[in-house]
C-alpha cells in the first residue's frame, strides 16, 4: 500500500479499506526503520497522529476535505511550519520554531494532509548532494535496494560495505529519499537551480518545478528569490498534478504570484502524440554527460518519434553561459537574503558580546557553514559599487538572453523540450565529497538551472535503471504556465517507460502483502 | 631672510588677503527630507502605525524580518506619494522600482532597507515658498527650489543605548513605516530659506494628509547639505547636518554651519565631507561618529516586488480591478487646494494683505477660525483679520496654545465684534471684553459688558456733563496754554482724562 500512488490510497481511504491513523502509523514506523537514510531532520509524530485522527473523523462523517485528506506528506526543512522546528539544516536556525506556516504548508494542511515531518537538505538549500547540512548527508534509498545491491560489486572485501552508498542529489535530497523510500506519498522540495529535479532523478521519483509565480513562496526561506519555486516530489505524474492543483494560485502574501485564477486539472491519458512537437536542445549534450544517459535520451526521443510526434533538434545557444550567470545572481541574492541572520531577532546568537559588530561576526561565523559564508562573500563582492555593472548587470542581461532562447524555441512551434536531468546516475558519497560544493553544484545544475533562469515549468520523470541499478531520469521543460500540457506529456512518457519500483527490505517488512513486486522492466532493457 | 619684508611678496599677500576678505562667500544649501506617510499600516506589512505605542507592540513577522516573509506594497502609501509628487509639480513615473540598500544596524532587522534608488516614484518637481526680507512681514519674496525626486522607502526601528548597563534596546514599532524621501536640489542659500521651504512643504503635506509632518514626533526629518564657495567657482566640499528637530533649529543649524565653514576656510582650514549633528543646546554643529567611514550599500533590485506600475485615465486597463490599480488622474482631480492657492483665495475673497494670508495658514486651524468669524459677523474681513492676528494670535502665542485650544470660540469673538460693529461698545472696551473672555469663565460678551459697565454712552447730555466735569477738574492754566499753542494737541490729553474718569469707554 505504501508504495502506491496517493490517488489510489485516497480511494482506499475513502472506501474505508485503510484508516488515516493506520496509514500514518505505518509511515511513522517506516521512517523509524529507515532512519539510517537521514531523510528527516524532524519527525512530528505527535502532531501527525493528531492530524490523522482528525482526518479519520472526517472520513467517518463522510466529509473528507479532498483527495489529499489523510495522505501523509513531508516538507523540506526550509519551509516554515508553525510549531515544528524549521532549521534549513543550519546551526543558524537549529531550534528555531516559526510562528507561522508557509502558504504551501497551510494549503496542504487545509486539505487534510498529514504532515509527518521536515526533510533534510544542504544548508540553506545550497548544494546538489544533500551532503552539506549540519545534520549530515542523506543516503539514497536505492543504495539499499535489491536492484543496486545485485549490480554493484564491492571493490574489495576489506572496504567497508557501507561505503558504497550513493548520494540522493540535492538540495531536496531528504524529500526525494522520503518519497522514494515510501515513508510519505508526496513531499515538498524547493527548486532554485534544479534542487527538486536533481534528487528526483537520482532517487527515481517524479520532481516537478512549476512555473515561477504559480505557487506562493511565502514561508519558503529563500535562496534566490527570483528563481526559487516550491517543488513537488511524488511517485507518479498524476500525484504531482494533484498536489500542484492544491498549491497553485495567487497568494496575497507573495506579490510575485500571478493574479489569474488557477483551475486544478486532472490529467487525461494521451492517446495521440502525433500533434506534439518535441524539441531536443543540442546544447544539453553537455560535457560529462554519461553515454548511458545519452543513449537513454535518444531512445526517449525515438519513442516519441515512433509514436508519431515531431521530434526536432533545437538550439538554446546561451545555455553555456548559464552556470557563470547563475553563480553571480545566486550569490548576490544569497548575500542579501542572509543579512537578516545577525543573531538579534531569532536564531543562533554568539556569546561574544564585546560589541554589536563582533557579535554579528561571531554569530555568522558560528551559524553558517563554509558554503554559505563563501557565497555571501562572493555575492557581496559582485554587489560592490565598482563591480555591480561588470557582474550583476551583465549576469542579468545574460539571464534575459537565456530566457529569450526559450521564447524563440517555443515560438517556433516546439511544445515541450526533452533533456536529461542529470549528467549521470547518483555517485557514491565517498566519491562525491572529493570535489567541493561549488564545483559539484556547477556540474550538477547544468541541465536544470536554465529553466529557473527562464522561470519555466520542468519535470523529472524517472525513466530507467542504470547499469549499476540506479535510477536515471529525463527532464521535460514546458511553456510558462502550461503545466497541464507538460504533465500530460510526462504522464504519457511515464506510462511508456514503466519505471521499476524500488525493492527495499525495510519496506517489505512494513508493508508485506501489499507491496507489489512489479516486474523490473526498465526502459533500457525494454528497448535494447 | 624675511619674506614679509620683501615689498613685492608683501603686496601679493595683501592682494590675496584682499581678494578673500572682499569676495563674498556663497553658501549652498540642499535638503533631504524624510516624511513619514500618514497611513494606518506600514509600507510593506499590515502592522499598525502609531506614535508612542508600547515598544515592539506594532511588529509583524515581516517587520521583524522572520525568514520566509515577503513584502506586500501598501496601496495607501503609493497614493500618498503620488499625491505629494503631484502637489510638488513632479512628473510621476508610471513605472518605478524597489531596491535593497544594505547595511548592518541593530534597528534594521533584514540587514537592508527597501528603497527606490534607481527609479523613484516621482522626479523633477519644484516647490515655491515665500520668506520676508529683513524680518519685515510687509516685504515678502517668493523663491523656488527644485525637487530632484521623491522616493518610497521603509523607516528603520529605533535603538536606545543604555550606556550605564552598556546595552542597546531595540524598538521595532517604527521599522517598516512608509517614508517619502523628498530630495531638494541645492537651490537655497541660508537658514531662513531652508526653513521657509521646509515650512511650506510641511503645510503642503498636512493639507494633502499624506504626512502629519510633525517634526517633534519625527514624522518630518530634515538633513541639510551645506557648502560654501566663491562665485564662479565649483561648489565647495559639503557637510551633512543631521539631528535637526524643529524648523527654528533648521535655520540656526544651517546658518551656524555656513558661518563655521567660512571661518574655517578663511583661517586656512579645509572642510571635510562629513556628517555633523546639530546640538540645539549649544546652538552649534559637531562631527558625528561616522559608521566606519564610507559605506558601500551594495544596492540590488528587490526581487520580491514587481515593478510598481501606475496608470492614468488613458492607460488604465479596462478589465482591471479598481483595488489593484492606482490612477494618477483620479488622484490629480481630487487634490485639495494647496496652501499657495488657499492664500491667493483668501487675499482675493477677503481683501486681506498677502502677508496676513501667510500668517493665517501658518497656524493650524487659524484660517478656519477666521472664516467662521467672518460668517457670523457683519464686520469687514479686513477689520476682522486685525482681531485674529493681533489679539487672538498673540494671546495664543503668549499662552502657547493652539487655535483648537483657544478659550475664545469663533462664535464668542464674532458676537463681540458684532457689538463693536453696532457701536454698543468702543474698541478699547472690546479689547477689555476679549481679555475677560480669554479667562474662559463661560460668560458671554454681553454679560461682561454689563458687568463691567462698558457700554458706550450715547446720550448727548450725559456726555456733555462728563466732559464739562473733566475740563473743570483741570488746571486751567495748562490747558489754556496748550490750547493757545496748538488746540489739536490738547484734545488727546483731555480725552485721556475723560477716559480715566469713566469705567466704560468713549469712541
Amino acid at each position: 500500500l505504501l508504495g502506491r500512488a496517493s490517488l489510489l490510497v485516497s480511494a482506499a481511504l475513502k472506501e474505508g479499506r485503510v484508516a488515516p491513523t493506520e496509514l500514518c502509523q505505518r509511515c511513522l514506523s517506516l521512517i523509524k526503520s529507515t532512519k539510517f537514510l537521514n531523510a528527516y531532520i524532524t519527525v512530528a509524530e505527535e502532531t501527525a497522529l493528531k492530524q490523522a485522527e482528525e482526518s479519520e473523523k472526517r472520513y467517518k462523517r463522510g466529509q473528507p476535505l479532498g483527495v489529499l485528506d489523510g495522505i501523509p506528506i513531508a516538507v523540506k526543512d526550509n519551509f516554515n511550519t508553525a510549531g515544528i522546528e524549521t532549521t534549513c539544516a543550519s546551526n543558524m536556525l537549529k531550534g528555531y520554531i516559526s510562528p507561522y506556516n508557509a502558504t504551501v504548508v497551510q494549503k496542504l494542511l487545509d486539505q487534510g494532509a498529514v504532515l509527518l515531518g521536515k526533510t533534510n537538505l544542504d544548508e540553506f538549500a545550497m548544494g546538489s548532494g544533500s551532503t552539506d547540512g549540519v545534520f549530515g548527508p542523506v543516503r539514497n534509498p536505492w543504495s539499499y535496494s535489491r536492484q543496486y545491491k545485485e549490480k554493484s560489486v564491492p571493490k574489495s572485501h576489506s572496504e567497508d560495505k557501507d561505503s558504497n552508498w550513493v548520494i540522493t542529489g540535492g538540495s531536496s535530497g531528504g524529500s526525494a529519499a522520503a518519497v522514494s523510500s515510501f515513508t510519505c506519498f508526496a513531499a515538498l522540495g524547493s527548486d532554485t537551480g534544479g534542487s527538486t529535479r536533481n534528487p528526483a532523478a537520482h532517487c527515481g521519483v517524479v520532481g516537478l518545478k512549476p512555473t515561477y509565480g504559480l505557487i506562493s513562496r511565502h514561508g519558503l526561506i529563500p535562496l534566490v528569490n527570483s528563481m526559487d519555486v516550491p517543488g513537488i516530489l511524488t511517485r507518479c505524474v498524476d500525484d504531482a498534478a494533484v498536489v500542484l492543483g492544491s498549491l497553485a494560485g495567487h497568494d496575497p502574501k507573495d506579490s510575485t504570484t500571478i493574479q489569474d485564477n488557477f483551475k486544478p486539472f486532472e490529467l487525461s491519458d494521451l492517446t495521440d502524440v502525433s500533434k506534439l512537437s518535441i524539441g531536443i536542445p543540442k546544447e544539453y549534450h553537455a560535457p560529462g554527460l554519461s553515454s548511458e544517459i545519452l543513449a537513454l535520451w535518444s531512445k526517449a526521443a525515438d519513442l516519441f518519434k515512433n509514436a508519431g510526434a515531431k521530434v526536432i533538434e533545437v538550439s538554446l545557444p546561451h545555455t553555456r553561459y548559464s552556470i557563470v550567470c547563475y553563480h553571480v545572481l545566486c550569490t548576490a541574492e544569497v548575500a542579501s537574503n542572509m543579512a537578516r541572520f545577525d543573531g538579534l531577532e531569532y536564531g543562533h546568537r554568539s556569546d561574544m558580546n564585546k560589541s554589536t559588530e563582533s557579535m554579528y561576526a561571531a554569530t555568522r561565523r558560528e551559524g553558517f557553514n563554509d558554503v554559505v559564508r563563501g557565497r555571501i562573500l562572493s555575492g557581496n563582492y559582485f554587489l560592490l559599487k565598482q563591480n555591480y555593472e561588470n557582474y550583476f548587470i551583465k549576469a542579468q542581461k545574460v539571464r534575459r538572453l537565456i530566457a529569450n532562447d526559450f521564447v524563440k524555441v517555443f515560438g517556433s512551434g516546439v511544445d515541450i523540450l526533452l533533456t536529461p536531468t542529470t549528467l549521470s546516475d547518483a555517485i557514491p558519497y565517498m566519491e562525491f565529497i572529493k570535489e567541493d560544493n561549488r564545483t559539484r553544484s556547477a556540474q550538477d545544475d547544468i541541465l536544470t538551472q536554465a529553466a529557473n533562469m527562464a522561470g519555466l515549468p520542468a519535470i523529472n520523470v524517472p525513466t530507467a535503471l542504470s547499469e549499476r541499478g540506479l535510477p536515471v531520469g529525463l527532464q521535460f521543460i514546458g511553456r510558462s504556465f502550461q503545466e497541464k500540457q507538460l504533465l500530460t506529456v510526462a504522464k504519457w512518457f511515464e506510462k511508456q517507460v514503466k519505471f521499476p519500483m524500488i525493492q527495499l527490505d525495510e519496506v517489505k517488512r512494513h508493508d508485506h502483502g501489499v507491496f507489489q513486486h512489479q516486474k523490473s522492466a526498465s526502459f533500457l532493457e525494454h528497448r535494447t | 631672510l624675511c619674506l614679509w619684508g620683501h615689498p613685492y611678496l608683501n603686496s601679493i599677500f595683501l592682494l590675496f588677503f584682499f581678494f578673500f576678505s572682499l569676495t563674498p562667500w556663497v553658501p549652498v544649501v540642499g535638503l533631504e527630507i524624510h516624511a513619514q506617510i500618514s497611513s494606518n499600516s506600514k509600507l510593506f506589512s499590515g502592522s499598525q502605525v502609531q506614535f508612542a505605542a508600547p515598544p515592539n507592540s506594532l511588529v509583524s513577522f515581516f517587520d521583524a524580518s522572520l525568514p520566509g516573509t515577503l513584502p506586500v506594497l501598501n496601496r495607501r502609501c503609493v497614493e500618498a506619494a503620488v499625491m505629494t509628487g503631484l502637489a510638488l509639480n513632479c512628473s510621476i513615473n508610471k513605472k518605478s522600482l524597489f531596491d535593497r540598500k544594505h547595511y548592518f544596524y541593530a534597528d534594521l532587522p533584514a540587514g537592508y532597507q527597501i528603497t527606490q534608488q534607481r527609479v523613484p516614484i516621482a522626479v523633477n518637481g519644484s516647490l515655491s515658498y515665500s520668506l520676508c526680507i529683513d524680518n519685515k512681514m510687509s516685504q515678502m519674496v517668493t523663491k523656488t527650489v527644485r525637487i530632484k525626486q521623491i522616493q518610497l522607502e521603509q523607516d528603520s526601528g529605533k535603538s536606545l543605548h543604555d550606556d550605564v548597563r552598556s546595552q542597546t534596546l531595540v524598538d521595532l514599532n517604527r521599522a517598516g513605516v512608509g517614508l517619502m524621501e523628498v530630495v531638494m536640489e541645492p537651490d537655497m542659500c541660508c537658514g531662513e530659506e531652508a526653513a521657509a521651504a521646509v515650512r511650506e512643504l510641511q503645510l503642503i503635506l498636512q493639507t494633502l494628509g499624506s504626512s502629519q509632518a510633525v517634526m517633534a514626533e519625527g514624522q518630518l526629518r530634515v538633513d541639510a547639505n551645506v557648502s560654501v564657495h566663491h562665485p564662479g567657482e565649483p561648489y565647495g566640499v559639503r557637510t551633512e547636518v543631521k539631528n535637526i528637530n524643529s524648523i527654528r533649529f533648521l535655520a540656526k543649524a544651517v546658518d551656524y554651519e555656513i558661518e563655521r565653514q567660512i571661518e574655517e576656510l578663511e583661517s586656512g582650514g579645509t572642510i571635510l565631507n562629513e556628517t555633523r549633528a546639530f546640538d540645539s543646546k549649544l546652538g552649534c554643529t559637531v562631527p558625528m561618529r561616522d559608521k566606519e567611514g564610507k559605506q558601500d550599500y551594495r544596492f540590488m533590485p528587490e526581487p520580491n516586488l514587481p515593478p510598481l506600475i501606475l496608470y492614468n485615465a488613458r492607460s488604465l486597463p479596462a478589465n482591471m480591478n479598481h483595488q489593484q490599480v492606482v490612477n494618477i488622474d483620479w488622484i490629480h482631480e481630487r487634490l485639495p487646494d494647496l496652501p499657495s492657492v488657499k492664500r491667493a483665495k483668501l487675499v482675493e475673497q477677503y481683501g486681506i494683505l498677502p502677508e496676513h494670508s501667510f500668517t493665517l495658514l501658518n497656524e493650524a486651524g487659524l484660517t478656519e477660525f477666521f472664516e467662521d468669524v467672518i460668517k457670523q459677523t457683519q464686520m469687514k474681513p479686513k477689520k476682522v483679520i486685525g482681531w485674529i492676528l493681533n489679539d487672538l494670535l498673540s494671546y495664543l502665542k503668549q499662552h502657547s496654545l493652539t487655535v483648537k485650544e483657544s478659550p475664545v470660540s469663533s462664535f464668542l469673538l464674532a458676537d463681540l465684534l458684532n457689538r463693536l460693529e453696532k457701536k454698543e461698545i468702543s474698541s478699547t472696551a472690546a479689547k477689555q471684553v476679549f481679555a475677560e473672555l480669554w479667562k474662559g469663565e463661560g460668560k458671554t460678551p454681553l454679560e461682561i459688558v454689563k458687568e463691567k459697565k462698558l457700554q458706550l454712552i450715547q446720550d448727548q447730555e450725559d456726555l456733555e456733563r462728563i466732559c464739562q466735569a473733566v475740563i473743570d477738574g483741570q488746571e486751567n492754566e495748562v490747558i489754556i496754554c496748550q490750547c493757545r499753542k496748538d488746540g489739536v494737541l490738547a484734545l488727546p490729553h483731555l480725552l485721556g482724562r475723560t477716559r480715566s474718569s469713566l469705567p466704560g469707554s468713549l469712541v
